[in-house]
């Protein structure tokens, strides 16, 4: 575990924190082992980019955005990015970029305002945050409370130096406008447990329109059946003894309401995992609001998850 | 009757191996964390459960296959049994937990009887879950099975030392729990800025002293 501090220089100071403003960085993978749940940026590429923008290293310590509503200043002249939402972005009441390097002046204030698509913006600050780590990591766990409380306004976070200016990053930021029309397709691959399923409900997961519901956070999507096909397991009356969980695993409790879990998930868990949402499509999940439309496709043949050390 | 280990896709760079029984778990998981250690085979985060052991953050699902075989599990089981006899982490206990009557009613015994039961038994840790340093802990003979509780407690205090079905836990902090509550200890069950953030980690074998 690394406890080289990064040197501070300047701070950053937050006037409005909107509904929802955490310290992520890429998480604290590799402790599953003793119930620690990855945790990190929801969409770890979009703060990887942002990173990059800024000429930050990938992994450098941001902060994600639920929703704008967010005001800060910094207390030196610094170069920032904010990518992942579709959102307005100020510098002093002027128009900034999406996805693209934004030069903040010493006490000029930056705002992410009204969010167009999606749900979650993630600012980076050139010299990134500092923050104390936990299992090697500054990011905020919401299941367990590991890493820095949520930010309130009037806090001030402390700022690491600047690297020299990088070459700026190649990357293209996805567009996450797609996502404000129509549904969602979640891809994903059946297993392990799908054959807990029968096999109505199987199709009734892969066919049908779930909405997002309201008490989706970091944890999980929770989903709702909109055709009101609750997914019937197979295997009511057992119960599964408690397994290791995945990112992206898609849990069907006893309601028949499917969940999928994000960064923040627990370790295990004892109710089945039918399907895993393919990690290129883990982003969205990030930019799901209450409502918003979800499909599943499957990239997998059903019942083609099993296969025993036998026939390898 | 040796059956192969069953793996269960979970995504494109997991696999959940299903060993079939706890015994078989503990010693895959263990197989497995030696071939990580000895850089053998790749994998960011190896989960034990129950009766499997989740792999995950791996892209050779060929080598996992070739390594868990039920021969290699089987030999590793052999091998746990050896371990087991080493030097087990010691919790001293308080027995005051205010189930210890509902797990006496359970067992058909007296509170006394628990207590001895429960420090005369060794425990060997098969996985966390439920919270940071949470150790659902079995032994072998497994204790006689407890109910959890209809009502779950909204808090359980820190260090409460609980039993659940056949499992023996401590909470490491406060929390929700419906586990029925024989005792408290002050150890410190995780704590991040130590090397070993888990007192309790998968494998390690425990014994409860009353005090």
């Amino acid at each position: 575990m690394s406890r080289r501090s990064p040197a501070v220089d300047g701070a950053l100071d937050v006037v409005r924190a909107g509904p929802g403003l955490l310290v992520e960085d890429l998480g604290r993978p590799g402790w599953a082992h003793l119930g620690v749940p990855p945790s990190g940026a929801l969409d770890p590429d979009a703060l990887r980019l942002a990173n990059r923008l800024v000429g930050n290293g990938e992994a450098a310590v941001g902060l994600e955005v639920l929703l704008g509503g967010l005001s800060v200043v910094a207390s030196r002249s610094a170069r920032v990015a904010v990518t992942g939402a579709d959102a307005s972005i100020e510098v002093d009441g002027r128009p900034q970029p999406w996805g693209e390097p934004i030069s903040l002046a010493a006490g000029a204030t930056l705002t992410i305002a009204a969010v167009r698509g999606g749900l979650r913006s993630w600012l980076a600050i050139d010299g990134g945050i500092v923050a104390p780590r936990v299992l090697g990591s500054a990011s905020t766990d919401t299941l367990t409370g590991l890493g820095p409380e949520p930010v309130r306004p009037g806090a001030r976070l402390r700022l690491g130096r600047a690297r020299p200016p990088a070459p700026p990053a190649a990357a293209v930021p996805r567009t996450t406008a797609g996502l404000v029309e129509s549904v969602a397709t979640l891809h994903v691959a059946l297993g392990p447990r799908d054959d807990w399923l029968t096999p109505a409900a199987t199709r009734a997961f892969l066919e049908q329109t779930f909405a997002v519901s309201s008490d989706s956070d970091r944890v999980g999507v929770r989903l709702e059946a909109l055709d009101g096909m609750a997914l019937e397991r197979g295997r009511r009356h057992e119960e599964l003894a408690s397994e290791g969980i995945v990112t992206g695993a898609v849990q069907v409790p006893g309601s028949g309401q499917p969940l999928v879990f994000l960064a923040d998930h627990p370790a295990t868990g004892g109710y089945p995992v039918v399907a895993v949402v393919d990690r290129v499509d883990l982003w969205r999940c990030a930019q799901l609001r209450p409502g918003d439309r979800v499909r599943f496709q499957t990239t997998s043949a059903p019942s083609a998850a099993v296969s025993s050390g036998k026939d390898r | 009757v040796t059956t192969e280990p069953i793996f269960r896709t979970a995504g494109a760079d997991a696999v959940l191996v299903d060993l079939g029984s706890r015994e078989r778990a503990a010693a895959a998981y263990r197989l497995a964390r030696e071939l990580v250690g000895r850089d053998e085979l790749a994998a960011r985060d190896i989960v034990p459960a129950a009766t499997t052991v989740l792999v995950d953050g791996m892209s050779d699902v060929a080598a996992w296959r070739a390594a868990l075989t039920a021969e290699a599990v089987d030999a590793a089981a052999r091998q746990t049994a050896d371990v087991a006899a080493s030097d087990p982490v010691v919790i001293q206990v308080r027995y005051d937990g205010d189930d210890l009557a509902v797990v006496a009613r359970a067992w058909g015994c007296s509170a006394d009887d628990v207590v001895e039961r429960h420090t005369t038994t060794a425990f060997t840790v098969a996985f966390c879950g439920f919270a940071p340093g949470f150790a659902y802990c079995e032994s072998d003979p497994a204790l006689p099975a407890v109910p959890r509780r209809d009502d779950p407690r909204p808090r359980v205090p820190a260090g409460s030392v609980a039993l659940a079905a056949d499992y023996c836990g401590v909470y490491p902090r406060p929390m929700p729990g419906g586990w029925q509550l024989i005792g408290t200890t002050d150890a410190v069950l995780f704590d991040p800025s130590r090397d070993r953030p888990a007192l309790l980690a998968p494998g390690t074998v425990v014994r409860f002293e009353a005090r």
